[in-house]
């Protein structure tokens, strides 16, 4: 999925260019069950019911107890120290950073709004200078009021990356932070002016090395949460983050141990409309088996899987099957595809011809089933842009019956390729994953129709990209002519989806990038336009334009837009998905009063 | 009635592969102060006989018929739980190999602490005791630092003392030895068998010695009632079983008799042949296959089963061969080659 | 038996040392030799998104850079005086015996090994007392009434109980007992004896039976077969003959001939279950040991994998001392010098 590292220039202007896309209000939907209000009997169940705009459910009722449990554990609870979605979904619920992800169904959940700061940020200084103004009346948990010093001080303690090595480094990479700064605690007396500044305990300005769009949008991450300097204990704070939000932590909250948050009696909801606050107490229960986990949903002794990554295999066969079990699913669309990249260097594939003889061979409804089948896997792809990122448009320049494949025309395109009787290659996946495997092995069986033969090669996951199938060189001596690929977004638009995997300029010899076989000069210079386009609309035509350009040229064979299989437990309110989350938004949840 | 009645006794055990009859039809009796040896070879049926009287087949799979009396007393019908009450106390026994007949978990005072306890009521403090009195009684040295050690750290005779101090720990009336001296030397043998002696004219009981060594009851013994095959063949007082035997198996066991003054290994008329199985008992004679004066049985020795018959003198034989013939050959050819050695 | 003892006891350091020196190797040495360079171990303990400078930097501070026997050394040193490790603002004095410091959990792996020992504990002695008595009693009437009915039942379960993997039991009896009756605690409802007894015994039953159940049967077997042996033995005879009742003759003269292996077995079973139970805890999510070792094992967090095995290779190296000692004390003719 996502690498690791991203270019500094990339992700300005990603974040410049791409976010601003979901900056307004573009596609507005209400709840579609949003007739009831709180207090009534509960909604009928039904799938889908909270998915694609709808609310279920919705209620306004305060009290009771919210459940949640996690298969695993947090990296951190520490603001500066997480970069998981869930844990930023729910993060919100104990702190506030300047902005924040509306709350809202759908497409409106894309929308950033402000949180602590009275309104957006107001750029100067030809958009290198961006100043927040905080709301008055917001305190911490322990009755302190939050001042914008505790906000820089948030960002500047998340710059110690030895200390959090987790969190997201956006900020580190796009301030302009004097040279060898090293945090508050290595340089604690190192002027940041140049980066920050805190000219009153209101007002907090950001200083860019550039000029940079969507600033709103780094600031709903989690490092601009505020913490006071004089409660930070370092790698020690995750264990009692101090609330600025409607919950506060119940004493402490250790790696590995269930919590529980409890109201923050210092939250003042009237600075905070994002956040109804429903229930009274949340618990959460870690490291919890994750099919026991399935159960307890099933059974109702919890209400959210808070990983929020889909339910287990041995699930879903009982789920899908039972009409009431399924009627309180959702199956939303991650902004997630499942591919196989064809690398150009590799013989006979440099010809194109070849490689639409892959495309035309290839049998989808495989690929679907090797991912868990249209539920659980997902949607077949026919191009590289998921449903979800703005500017998706379906593109099926190679077409079979029921994407089944066409033997017939695979063969014409053998053919033309010079080689009637196909050819050997090998197929490189990632020997951990069970459903690449099962990928690579419906690939073998589809495309020995038309006599391509191939050879099942698996390399070690934690090596893939730098040693394997993303290491130009070991993909040109060991024939790699096909490799299982997947990449999913961190943020919702074209830029950050397509430029990781489309650029040719990623591409190191040494090996290393996601991108396994798109040089496309077009394309390169595709994203460079789309980059300085400010025009929402024109750039989502170019994202639109890139995927047919790479589409034609036959470099990526698309398999599975992909999809999760969500539960909403028993007795939840105001359930519903945002984009911007891809699963049951947080902060908005509420519990049936009995 | 004398002290100890049996009659008839039969103890046969089903298995898959047939019917065993370890004992078939043994009676004899025994009074108080008086000791009966019994013997036979191995799988002759002497040892289930003691087990018998004892009671410990009930409740397993034998099937135990005809009648033993005990002090006035019937046993084989009486219930499991009536003669336990009996075992220990009323009769008890001395097993062969104390190694394993004593459990090698518990000290030698304990197991015989226990056994006291079981029918007395009494502390530990006052059975322990006893046990020492037991000890020292059997001739063991130092018993009260004896009585902690286990019964490994022991050795053979001494062992065998101790297994016996447990057997008289509760008075018994009624004492069964079943190969006592078996596991040790002679020299040990002949103490063992004197203590007994003396303790049994010290306790007036009953005692049965079970052996397959008559030199071992040859001057302890009463009476003496050689087994064969689960049968008795030849029954009566010491002094008729050394000195007018009349059955060829009793004049085999005399010539296997060691002697101080013969080589242990050396046997000057030994008896061909191995005992029979007791699923296939052979026809007619048990012991013809095996017996050199087949040819003077008048065809009977493998066709019909002898008769425990009076001789003339009074004492029980099961022989086809005609009186007259058993004396003359006991007279002339057995008794003389067995005075040579 | 005392210097017998002694010579164990050092031995078992010895033993001790040398599993913490394999074990390092193996987490640290070996993915060295196949070529994982420093900044590729340090990768796991960085987010996504850190640059090669974070995890240069990371690597450094988690002291990946110095050789593998100053490494080693370190690690000692802190179990045997403790060590120092920073939190950013200040420093934490981790006290002896400090297994060194996770980094992605920030906290100690002493204290965290202490914190979940009370649930393993929990889990393996209810269990132990519950296959040990039920193992035991089922072995001991089925060889008394051997080719009985209640025989052939009870071995027929206890060849189920060994063969049904306890990840498909664990998992089922929650549904039925737990979802389906309501009858015993949801998974990973621990709740520790001094907060409340009857919920922590309340909470614990299902896994207690789950995992006895397993054992339970290996014992029955076990002690069916001991039984079978024992009460053929002269000194049972002997037993009777003194007029024992049957119940004493098989408690205290059959079973207790046939105990020397259970009581082997028993103690080295205990002693690796206390080192966690693995599969028992994970499938009813109990914050154990056994799951902090998969945790830490699936996280590739060396200081608590070290931490771990070092806990259960001391269980397992103090339950075999303590089995040779009670082999000496169950059966007296096994004298230790």
């Amino acid at each position: 999925m996502k690498k690791s590292t991203i270019a500094t220039a990339a992700v300005s202007a990603a974040l410049a260019l791409g976010l601003a896309a979901c900056g307004g209000p573009t596609q507005t939907q209400t709840g579609g069950t949003g007739q009831q209000t709180g207090g009534q009997a509960a909604a009928q169940d039904a799938f889908n019911a909270a998915n694609s705009g709808k609310v279920f459910n919705p209620s306004t009722k305060k009290g009771g107890t919210l459940k949640f449990a996690n298969s695993g554990d947090w990296d951190s609870l520490d603001p500066a120290n997480t970069y998981y979605g869930y844990a930023w979904n729910f993060g919100r619920l104990y702190y506030r950073t300047l902005t924040v992800y509306k709350t809202a169904p759908g497409a409106e959940g894309n929308e950033v709004v402000p949180d602590l700061a009275e309104s957006l940020g107001k750029p100067s200084d030809g958009g290198k200078t961006y100043t927040y103004t905080l709301k008055q009346g917001l305190k911490f948990e322990d009755g302190t009021p939050i001042t914008s010093k505790d906000v820089a001080y948030g960002v500047m303690r998340s710059f110690d990356k030895e200390t959090f090595p987790n969190g997201p480094t956006y900020l580190n990479d796009l301030l302009d932070w004097p040279k060898d700064y090293k945090g508050p605690y290595k340089t604690p007396d190192m002027d940041v002016s140049s980066a920050i500044e805190t000219p009153d305990d209101r007002t907090i300005v950001f200083h860019f090395k550039q000029p940079f769009a969507s600033v709103d949008y780094l600031m709903q991450m989690s490092p601009t949460a505020p913490v006071p300097k004089a409660k930070d204990t370092g790698t020690k704070y995750r264990e009692h983050v101090i609330s600025s939000g409607p919950y506060m932590f119940e004493g402490e909250a250790p790696a590995g141990k269930n919590f529980a948050l409890v109201r923050n009696p210092h939250w003042d909801p009237a600075t905070d409309p994002n956040r109804p606050a429903l229930p009274d107490r949340i618990e959460v229960s870690v490291n919890v088996e994750a099919n026991d986990l399935d159960n307890r949903l099933i059974n109702g002794d919890i209400h959210i899987d808070i990983a929020g990554s889909g339910m287990q295999p041995a699930s879903l066969s009982k789920v899908l099957t039972d009409p009431a079990l399924k009627a309180r699913t959702d199956n939303p669309t991650l902004s997630r595809l499942w591919y196989v990249s064809i690398p150009t260097t590799v013989k006979p594939l440099d010809n194109i011809e070849c490689r639409k003889a892959v495309m035309y061979a290839a049998d989808l409804t495989g690929y679907q089933t090797a991912y868990g089948g249209p539920v659980n896997g997902g949607d077949i792809a026919t191009n590289l842009l998921p449903p979800t990122i703005p500017g998706h448009k379906k593109i099926e320049l190679y077409q079979t019956p029921g994407y089944k494949g066409d033997v017939e025309k695979a063969k014409q395109h053998l053919q033309a390729c010079g080689q009637p009787n196909g050819f050997e290659t090998n197929i490189a996946y990632r020997a951990e994953r069970p459903k690449e495997k099962a990928t690579a092995e419906s690939l073998q069986q589809s495309l020995a129709r038309v006599g391509i033969k191939l050879t099942l090669k698996p390399y070690p996951q934690g090596e893939y990209f730098a040693q394997y199938a993303g290491n130009p060189k070991f993909v040109r001596e060991n024939n790699i002519g096909l490799a299982v690929n997947g990449w999913g977004s961190d943020w919702n638009d074209g830029y950050g989806f397509l430029q990781q995997i489309v650029d040719s300029r990623v591409i190191r010899e040494t090996g290393g990038s996601s991108n396994i076989s798109v040089r496309i000069p077009d394309v390169d210079k595709l994203l460079d336009q789309a980059a300085s386009e400010t025009d929402a609309a024109k750039r989502e035509a170019i994202w639109s334009q890139i995927d047919q350009r790479v589409m034609e040229e036959a470099v990526v064979l698309p398999g599975v837009w992909a999809k999760s299989l969500l539960m909403r437990g028993k007795g939840l309110t105001n359930v519903f998905i945002s984009d911007s989350q891809q699963m049951y938004d947080y902060v908005a949840l509420g519990v049936a009063q009995p | 009635m004398s002290f100890l009645e049996v009659k008839d006794l039969r103890i046969h055990f089903p298995t898959d592969d047939g019917l065993v009859k370890s004992v078939d039809g043994l009676s004899f009796s025994l009074e108080r102060g008086k000791t009966l040896g019994i013997v036979g070879e191995s799988g002759s049926g002497k040892s289930v006989t003691s087990l018998g009287i004892l009671g410990l087949h009930k409740g397993g799979n034998a099937r135990i018929g005809g009648e033993i009396w005990l002090d006035g007393e019937e046993l084989v019908g009486a219930s499991a739980e009536h003669v336990r009450g009996l075992r220990g106390k009323k009769m008890a026994m001395i097993f062969q190999d104390p190694l394993s007949a004593m459990h090698p978990y518990y000290t030698v005072g304990d197991q015989i602490i226990e056994a006291y306890r079981i029918h007395h009521d009494v502390t530990k403090k006052v059975a322990r005791k006893h046990a020492i009195d037991m000890l020292a009684r059997v001739g063991i040295p130092q018993p009260d630092r004896r009585v902690d050690d286990y019964p490994h750290q022991f050795s053979g005779g001494m062992r065998q003392r101790a297994m016996i101090a447990m057997a008289l720990s509760c008075d018994p009336e009624l004492l069964i030895a079943d190969e006592p001296t078996t596991a040790l030397d002679v020299t040990v043998q002949a103490q063992i068998l004197d203590l007994m002696r003396d303790l049994q004219r010290e306790f007036n009981s009953a005692l049965i010695i079970i052996t397959h060594d008559l030199g071992v009851v040859a001057e302890l013994s009463d009476d003496i009632l050689v087994m064969y095959a689960g049968k008795c063949v030849e029954y009566g007082t010491a002094q008729d079983i050394f000195y007018r035997p009349e059955h060829p198996y009793t004049w085999g066991l005399l010539g296997s008799m060691p002697r101080l003054d013969r080589e242990p290994t050396e046997r000057l008329l030994p008896i061909k042949g191995s005992p029979p199985s007791l699923i296939n008992v052979p026809p007619g004679c048990a012991f013809h296959p095996r017996c050199p004066y087949l040819d003077r049985t008048d065809g009977k020795g493998d066709t019909v089963v002898p008769e425990l018959v009076p001789t003339e003198r009074g004492h029980l034989v099961r022989c086809h061969m005609p009186a007259e013939e058993r004396r003359s050959l006991w007279e002339n050819e057995i008794k003389p080659a067995l005075e040579t050695q | 038996m005392i210097t017998f003892i002694i010579r164990r006891l050092l031995a078992s350091v010895l033993m001790l040392v040398i599993v913490s020196m394999v074990t390092f190797a193996i987490f640290f040495l070996v993915p060295r030799l196949v070529g994982a360079t420093p900044e590729t171990i340090a990768t796991r303990y960085v987010g996504r998104t850190a640059t090669a400078e974070t995890v240069k930097d990371v690597a450094s501070k988690l002291g990946f850079y110095d050789p593998f026997i100053v490494q080693y050394g370190r690690f000692l040193k802190g179990v045997v005086a403790g060590a120092d490790y920073s939190t950013g603002p200040s420093v934490e004095y981790c006290a002896p015996p400090c297994f060194g410091y996770s980094f992605l959990t920030q906290r100690p792996v002493w204290p965290e090994i202490l914190d979940r020992f009370p649930v393993t504990f929990s889990l393996a002695i209810g269990a132990a007392l519950i296959w040990l008595l039920s193992g035991v009693a089922v072995g001991v009437l089925s060889a008394l009434r051997k080719g009985s009915l209640f025989d052939r039942a009870a071995m027929g379960v206890a060849l189920a109980g060994v063969s049904l993997p306890i990840f498909w039991t664990g998992l089922m009896s929650l549904v039925i007992f737990s979802y389906g009756l309501h009858i015993t605690a949801p998974g990973g409802s621990y709740v520790p004896i001094n907060v409340n007894p009857g919920q922590w015994a309340y909470s614990l039953l299902l896994p207690w039976i789950t995992l006895a159940l397993l054992f339970a049967a290996g014992y029955a077997r076990l002690t069916r077969a001991g039984m079978l042996e024992t009460m053929n033995e002269d000194y049972i005879r002997t037993a009777r003959a003194k007029g024992l009742r049957e119940r004493v003759v098989v408690t205290k003269h059959g079973l207790r001939g046939a105990l020397t292996p259970i009581v082997t077995i028993f103690g080295l079973d205990l002693g690796l279950l206390l080192g966690g139970a693995v599969l028992t805890e994970t499938a009813f999510s109990l914050p154990g040991l056994g799951r902090y070792a998969i945790q830490a094992i699936t996280d590739n967090d060396l200081p608590k994998v070290m931490g771990v095995t070092m806990v259960a290779a001391f269980f397992v190296v103090m339950a075999n001392l303590i089995v040779d000692v009670l082999y000496a004390v169950v059966d007296p003719r096994v004298r230790l010098g």
